[in-house]
Formats: structure tokens, C-alpha cells, sequence
């Protein structure tokens, strides 16, 4: 007995009680190692947290809700207080779901409080995923838990369009159609699907439990799994941190887990929790007794899924009525495949396999922590918003009617702009987001070298007019100076001294990527431009006229 | 029997068959379409409404329906669309038109209830149509809202949301929004079909029927919305809207909050 855990005798209770456990389980150790886990501080560091509470936020409503929930198609007449349903035929799923929404203490808030989570949750999910693209933090080391984040956003969506469908109303009821139609869309197999998954022709009586299964079962379980991944990996990898006085690649300056995070992340959780709460109490949600009960026959106008499938819908409006051909007696429905699964296509394998195009191109098999700034990764940030305006495109689209009754413009004439955006709106975005980024980062090349503008206007003797220029402090030109600016690598020759055509592709790209890049000043620049200026430590007026050379 | 089966073969035997179908068939007709215009017999009009109703409408209308109401290139005939659809047009401000467009806005009725009812009389005095409904079609006491939103999600919903919001058609045109307008206006408008809205006749929906879709809009803009602040009721774009600007701000202006003391 001569270890210091069995000479260790706690005085308290619950001294007693934390000892027993931790001799235990060996909390303690986790607890020293986990709790001295440094994490850097910008507010752009927490939409993953976000996420993660909403889905917490999720998994404790929808709990409530499967108690009073029933997902049966049965047929049924409404009994319940909504007097303008009063006796309507319906199904169990919808009649039980308007239960929820009127006879159940608390249930209407709970369904609101579990719509609004799901919304935030996607929204926070994408910022996020913006905030790790723009910033480069997916990579090297972080390539395996950007794919993980990217298939957590596409189970978002399938887990958000699942609980949408369940209320079985004649808004999801609708959207419900249109899945149906896309899978028919697709060749040969499509029907058969479509009939598999529907139990028969659309839209049966197994589709509502089926979803319901999905959507409380499978798909939160392997959310819950690639969240315990994702989050496993960044503790591996420690957080990315951006540059700074200090902070290097191989440090992480920020504040501990425990204490500091532990309580601003709870404090952070019940931020989050109290937002969505008031929002629930506040603000309807998918106010499914306005829609009622599905029946394949009727349509609402301003029929629109929840925002994260909005681009979808929105190509499919977009979508010209083309392309439908009839080849040997089949049909073959172009005009509802491309749109529905095309972008969808394009957007998501770009997204797979950005890491390793980038990597490709720059040649870069570096490890990273440090952060890139959005503006000294041009080309990136100009790919990323062509990206991003692409999405939103579609994502108005699917709002076509509704910007055309409250603009007063013609639903047409928004069809038509849209779909020249369609096109022309990346190629701009990008065109737009290259120029900006190049040009902050030759304004703060320009600072960096000479200073901030003072906005002082001074008069020398000989009757010249200068603005008076105030260098900056150390800390603010370590960040204006101290970036990576990748050159171009043109194409190299492989051992047998080739250059292949895959070479050559790379770089070419390599050239476009960072042909026209802005070189962070050197030491010696820096050094040039202030010498005359005497690093600030003399008079203002006496710099000016040290200066003037340059003017 | 035998007396017509020798005179089959008569040469006017088939001038008086013709005529016996004709008469036949125009008999039937007249009584089943008796069914819809039997009502517009009940709202009698006074010559002298008819003669006041005219000169307003000379001097208001007269420029594009024509002098006579025969319509010209600029405005549609009015001979038979009946004392409902001058009810409809002038009672809610529509006619006379603000602006040419693709359709007549509404905006603060121009003429009072009586002036209103004088072109009325005028207008029906050009032909038969439908008149407008009485105190006894518009009674919805004993109405009945649960089938009237069934009909109304059946019939309307597809241009006017299902919560009577409104929705937009093609080039320029638009569904409006239902709530706030008066129930003898909903009426006219499934009776008359003003602008690009179909006529559901009394076949179509039966009279019951739009009591009970009146009755319908009448509960659910008088029942307050249920789950708080209703976002326009235009579904899930004012809610995807709302959760990138108001929730998502709210957070981020919370995480700059949190993280402000340091960096």
C-alpha cells in the first residue's frame, strides 16, 4: 500500500463518494487530460457548437413527441378542439400530430420548439461548414473530418425532410409527391422503386411508419455516431486557431476546457436552448391545421419544403419543360432527373473531394493549424462564393412565387433572371470575390508598408499637401504580414521525366489559382518603407517630411 | 300506331321530328338553366336606379366598356355579366381600373353603396347574369367550416394559399389575399370569376358549399393563430427567412458575446 490513490483519504462525503468512482472508472485521468484541452476563442468557432446543441435540443423534444405521436395512415375523422377540421376525414398520423398541436399540455411548443432546432440545426451545420471552407481548416490533418461534416449536413437533410413528411399534412403530403416523381424520374429502376418504398402506388399506407422508423431511429443513431467521430477527431487534431502573435502551427493559444469552456459552452447550450424557446413560444412553425389533412388532389399555392431542401425544388422551377423523350415505348424524364439531382451532384461531390483537389493543385502536403484569412486565399474564397451563389440561386428559385407577389413583379420574368443566374451568377460571384479579396489584401500590403491612414491633413512649408500616416502596432502588422501566399508550381516532370497531361491540367489550374497573387511584404520591404519614417517614434511632422520621397 | 308508322314516310316527317328535338332539347335546357338564373329574377331594380345607374356609367365606365356597355378594345363587354360582378368591380375598388396591368388592383372604393347598386342595376339591365346574392345566400349560420376548408383546399387553395394568403399566376397576375374582404364580395367573386378567377357556378359549388367556404375564412381570420406571430402564414420561406436572420443573428451576436473578452 504504498501508491498515493490507496494513502489518499477523502475527509468529506462526498470526497468518499468521488474517490470510490474515480478508483473506479479512473475518471480523474480523463478528466486532467481532457480538461487541459486548449481551445482558441472566435466567435466564428462556434457554429459547430451550435449544431450540436440544436441536435440536443432535437433529440430531447422529439422524445416528447413520439410519446403522443401515432404514425399510422389509418383513416380517421378529426374529434380534436380545431374547430375548422371539426369532422374532417384524416389520417391517424395528422389527426395525433393536430392533437399535438391542440390537446396536448405543451405539445404545440414542443412540435414548434423541435421544427425551429431542426432549421437552426441545418442552418448552424452549413455556416459552419462555410466558416472551415473560407478559413482552409479542412486541411491536412482535417481532410477525413471535413467528409465526416459532409455527411453529417446530408443526414441532416435526409433526417429534416423525414420529420417533415411525418405530420402527413397537405404540405408534406406534396413534397412527398415530388420525391415520388424524382425517383420515378430516374431510369429503368425508378418505378420499382418508387413502388418499394411507397408499398404500391403513391401514396399507400406504409410510407408515414416507414419515415417515422428512419427518422427516430436510423438516422439520428448514425448522427449520433459521426457527431462522436467528428468530435473524437478534433480532439485528436486540437482546434485550428488563426495566425498571431504566439500562435503557431504547433501551438493552440486559447483557454482550457475546464474550467473556462466548460462553463461557456453550458452557459452556450442554454443561450441556444432560451433562443429557440422564445422562438417556439413567439413565432408559428409549420402550422399544419392551415394546410390539412393530404389528398393527392388538392395543391396549396406558396407550397415550398423547408429551407435546406429549398434548392432543390427551386432547380426543378427552374428547370425548362425540355427534355422528356419516350424511346421504345419508355419514358425518359430529363426534365425532372437533371434538375433534381444534378446540382445536387455537382455541389456535393465538389464538396467530397475540395480537400484533395486543392491539395492536388497546390501541391501542399504540409500539416496546417494556422487559418488562412479568407482575403489571402483569393482563389479559394472566389470558388467558395461562386459556390455559395449557385446555392442561393436555386434557393430563390424556390421562392419564385413569392418574391413575384410581394415585389410585384411577373412569376415569369423572376423564371427568367433566375435562370440566367443560374449560369451567370457563379461566374460573376466569382469574378466579384476574387477582385475584393485581391484588392484587402493590396490594401493591407499597403498599410502594412506605410502605415494607417490618419486622416490628418498636413501642409509643409514649401505648401504640399500630405495625409499624415501612423504605422501600426507590432501586433496588428504580424497579422497583415505574416501569411502563406502559395506560388504557381508549374507542371513537373515524373521519374521518367515526363510531364503527363494530368501534370499539365494541374498546372494550368495551379495558374489560375495564384498567378495574379498578392506576396505578403517581406522583411525587408517593410524595412525599406520605414526607415525614413523612423518607426513612428518621432514627430509626426518630421515623418512627413521624411516621407515625402515616396509621395 | 298506325296511322304515324304510314306517315313515316311523309316529306314532312322529318322537318316535324327536327322540330320536336329542338324543342325538346331547348325545353330541357331552359329548365336546367332555370336552376342558375332563377335567383337573378329576385333583385328587382327601379327604372329610375336603371336611369341614374346609366349616367354613372357613361361618365365613369363608359370610356373603355363602351357607351352602351358593348365593351371596346380596351374593355371587355359587360352585356350579361350581371348586377354581381359591378357589385364585385366597383365595390372593391377595382373598376374603375387605377392603371392598365396585368390585372385590376384592388384600392378604396370610388363609389358608395348606393351609386354602387345604381350601375349595378344599369349593368343588369343589358342582359342576364348573376345578381347579387341576398342576406338569405349569405346566411352562414348554420354553416359548416370543416367542409368549407375542404372545399376550399380543393377548389382555391392552389391560387390562394391554404391559409387565403394569396399566391402569384403568370406574368404579373396574382391570387390576392382573403382575408378582410366581406363576405358578400367572396360570394360575387365564385359567382362572377373577376380577373383570372374561374366561375364556380351554383353546379360547381352548390350554394351550401360557398356558405360553408365562406364560413371557413370567416373562422380561420377570426381564430388567432395558434402558435404565435404567424410570419405572413406563407409557409416554409418566411420561416427559413426567419431562422437565418432572426435566429441565426440573435446566436452570432451571442457568440461575439462570448468571445470578445479574449482575442
Amino acid at each position: 500500500m504504498s501508491t498515493s490513490t490507496a494513502q489518499y483519504e477523502p475527509k468529506t462525503r462526498v470526497g468518499r463518494i468521488t474517490n470510490f468512482v474515480d478508483q473506479r472508472v479512473g475518471g480523474s485521468g480523463m478528466v486532467k487530460e481532457f480538461g487541459r484541452k486548449v481551445f482558441p476563442d472566435h466567435w466564428s468557432f462556434m457554429f459547430g457548437e451550435v449544431a450540436l446543441y440544436s441536435f440536443v435540443i432535437l433529440l430531447l423534444t422529439g422524445t416528447f413527441l413520439t410519446f403522443f405521436f401515432d404514425p399510422s395512415m389509418a383513416e380517421t375523422h378529426y374529434d380534436g378542439s380545431y374547430v375548422p377540421l371539426k369532422g374532417v376525414e384524416m389520417s391517424v398520423a395528422y389527426a395525433s400530430a393536430l392533437d399535438i398541436s391542440f390537446d396536448i399540455r405543451g405539445g404545440l411548443f414542443m412540435r414548434q420548439m423541435h421544427h425551429w432546432a431542426a432549421l437552426l440545426f441545418v442552418a448552424a451545420v452549413s455556416v459552419h461548414m462555410l466558416r472551415v471552407f473560407f478559413t482552409g481548416a479542412f486541411r491536412k490533418p482535417r481532410e477525413l473530418n471535413w467528409v465526416v461534416g459532409s455527411v453529417l449536413l446530408i443526414l441532416g437533410l435526409a433526417e429534416g425532410f423525414t420529420g417533415y413528411s411525418l405530420p402527413d399534412d397537405l404540405l408534406s403530403g406534396n413534397g412527398l409527391r415530388i420525391i415520388d416523381g424524382v425517383i420515378k424520374a430516374i431510369p429503368v429502376v425508378g418505378s420499382y422503386i418508387s413502388f418499394f418504398l411507397f408499398g404500391g402506388e403513391f401514396p399507400g399506407t406504409v410510407i408515414i411508419p416507414r419515415l417515422y422508423v428512419l427518422h427516430i431511429l436510423l438516422i439520428p443513431a448514425i448522427i449520433l455516431l459521426m457527431i462522436a467521430i467528428h468530435l473524437f477527431m478534433v480532439v485528436v487534431h486540437k482546434h485550428t486557431q488563426f495566425p498571431g502573435p504566439g500562435r503557431t502551427n504547433n501551438n493552440v493559444v486559447g483557454f482550457p476546457v475546464g474550467p473556462v469552456y466548460a462553463a461557456k459552452a453550458g452557459g452556450f447550450f442554454f443561450i441556444v436552448f432560451g433562443v429557440l424557446a422564445l422562438m417556439a413560444g413567439f413565432f408559428t412553425i409549420n402550422p399544419i391545421w392551415n394546410y390539412g389533412p393530404y389528398d393527392p388532389s388538392p395543391i396549396s399555392a406558396g407550397t415550398q419544403p423547408d429551407w435546406y431542401i429549398g434548392w432543390v425544388d427551386g432547380a426543378l422551377r427552374l428547370m425548362p419543360g425540355v427534355g422528356e423523350f419516350v424511346i421504345f415505348g419508355f419514358t425518359l424524364s430529363l426534365n425532372v432527373l437533371i434538375p433534381a439531382l444534378g446540382p445536387a451532384l455537382l455541389l456535393f461531390t465538389l464538396m467530397f473531394t475540395w480537400p484533395w483537389l486543392e491539395a492536388w493543385v497546390t501541391k501542399d502536403k504540409r500539416e496546417h493549424h494556422l487559418l488562412d484569412r479568407p482575403r489571402n486565399a483569393p482563389t479559394r474564397t472566389a470558388i467558395g462564393v461562386a459556390g455559395v451563389v449557385f446555392y442561393c440561386v436555386m434557393w430563390a428559385a424556390a421562392s419564385s412565387d413569392l418574391i413575384a407577389t410581394h415585389f410585384s413583379l411577373s412569376l415569369n420574368d423572376v423564371t427568367y433572371w433566375l435562370r440566367a443566374l443560374f449560369f451567370l451568377g457563379p461566374i460573376i460571384g466569382f469574378l466579384v470575390a476574387k477582385r475584393i479579396a485581391l484588392a484587402l489584401q493590396r490594401k493591407d500590403r499597403e498599410i502594412a508598408l506605410h502605415g494607417r491612414e490618419t486622416g490628418r491633413i498636413v501642409r509643409l512649408p514649401h505648401g504640399e499637401f500630405i495625409e499624415v500616416h501612423e504605422p501600426l502596432d507590432e501586433y496588428h502588422q504580424y497579422k497583415l504580414v505574416n501569411y502563406e501566399s502559395p506560388e504557381v508550381v508549374p507542371p513537373q516532370p515524373n521519374a521518367e521525366g515526363k510531364i503527363t497531361t494530368a501534370e499539365k491540367a494541374r498546372g494550368v489550374l495551379s495558374r489560375i489559382f495564384f498567378e495574379d497573387r498578392v506576396a505578403p511584404p517581406t522583411p525587408a520591404e517593410v524595412e525599406a518603407a520605414h526607415s525614413h519614417g523612423g518607426h513612428g517614434e518621432v514627430e509626426a511632422e518630421h515623418e512627413d517630411q521624411e516621407s515625402l520621397p515616396r509621395q | 300506331m298506325k296511322a304515324l308508322s304510314q306517315r313515316r314516310r311523309h316529306p314532312l316527317a322529318a322537318i316535324a321530328l327536327l322540330l320536336m328535338g329542338l324543342l325538346l332539347t331547348g325545353g330541357l335546357y331552359a329548365v336546367a338553366s332555370g336552376a342558375n338564373e332563377a335567383k337573378a329574377q329576385s333583385s328587382p331594380y327601379t327604372a329610375e336606379d336603371v336611369e341614374e345607374g346609366k349616367k354613372l356609367f357613361v361618365a365613369n365606365c363608359a370610356t373603355c366598356h363602351g357607351m352602351s356597355g358593348q365593351g371596346t378594345e380596351t374593355g371587355p363587354s359587360l352585356v350579361g355579366v350581371g348586377a354581381a360582378a359591378v357589385h364585385f368591380q366597383v365595390g372593391t375598388g377595382r373598376m374603375p381600373l387605377q392603371m392598365q396591368g396585368p390585372q385590376a388592383k384592388e384600392k378604396p372604393p370610388q363609389f358608395n353603396e348606393e351609386e354602387t347598386r345604381q350601375m349595378a342595376a344599369y349593368v343588369a339591365s343589358l342582359g342576364p347574369g348573376p345578381a347579387i346574392p341576398g342576406e338569405k345566400a349569405l346566411d352562414t349560420s348554420d354553416a359548416d367550416p370543416g367542409n368549407g376548408g375542404q372545399l376550399f383546399r380543393v377548389n382555391c387553395a392552389m391560387c390562394h394559399n391554404a391559409a387565403g394568403a394569396g399566391g402569384a399566376l403568370t406574368r404579373g397576375k396574382f391570387a390576392p389575399q382573403l382575408a378582410g374582404v366581406e363576405d358578400v364580395h367572396v360570394y360575387e367573386a365564385m359567382i362572377t370569376g373577376p380577373q383570372n378567377m374561374p366561375v364556380f357556378n351554383d353546379a360547381t359549388i352548390s350554394p351550401q358549399g360557398k356558405q360553408d367556404i365562406i364560413a371557413f375564412l370567416n373562422t380561420i381570420e377570426s381564430t388567432p393563430s395558434p402558435g404565435g406571430a404567424d410570419l405572413g402564414s406563407l409557409g416554409p420561406v418566411s420561416e427559413g427567412l426567419f431562422v437565418w436572420t432572426a435566429g441565426l443573428g440573435v446566436i452570432i451576436a451571442f457568440t461575439i458575446w462570448l468571445t470578445s473578452r479574449s482575442s
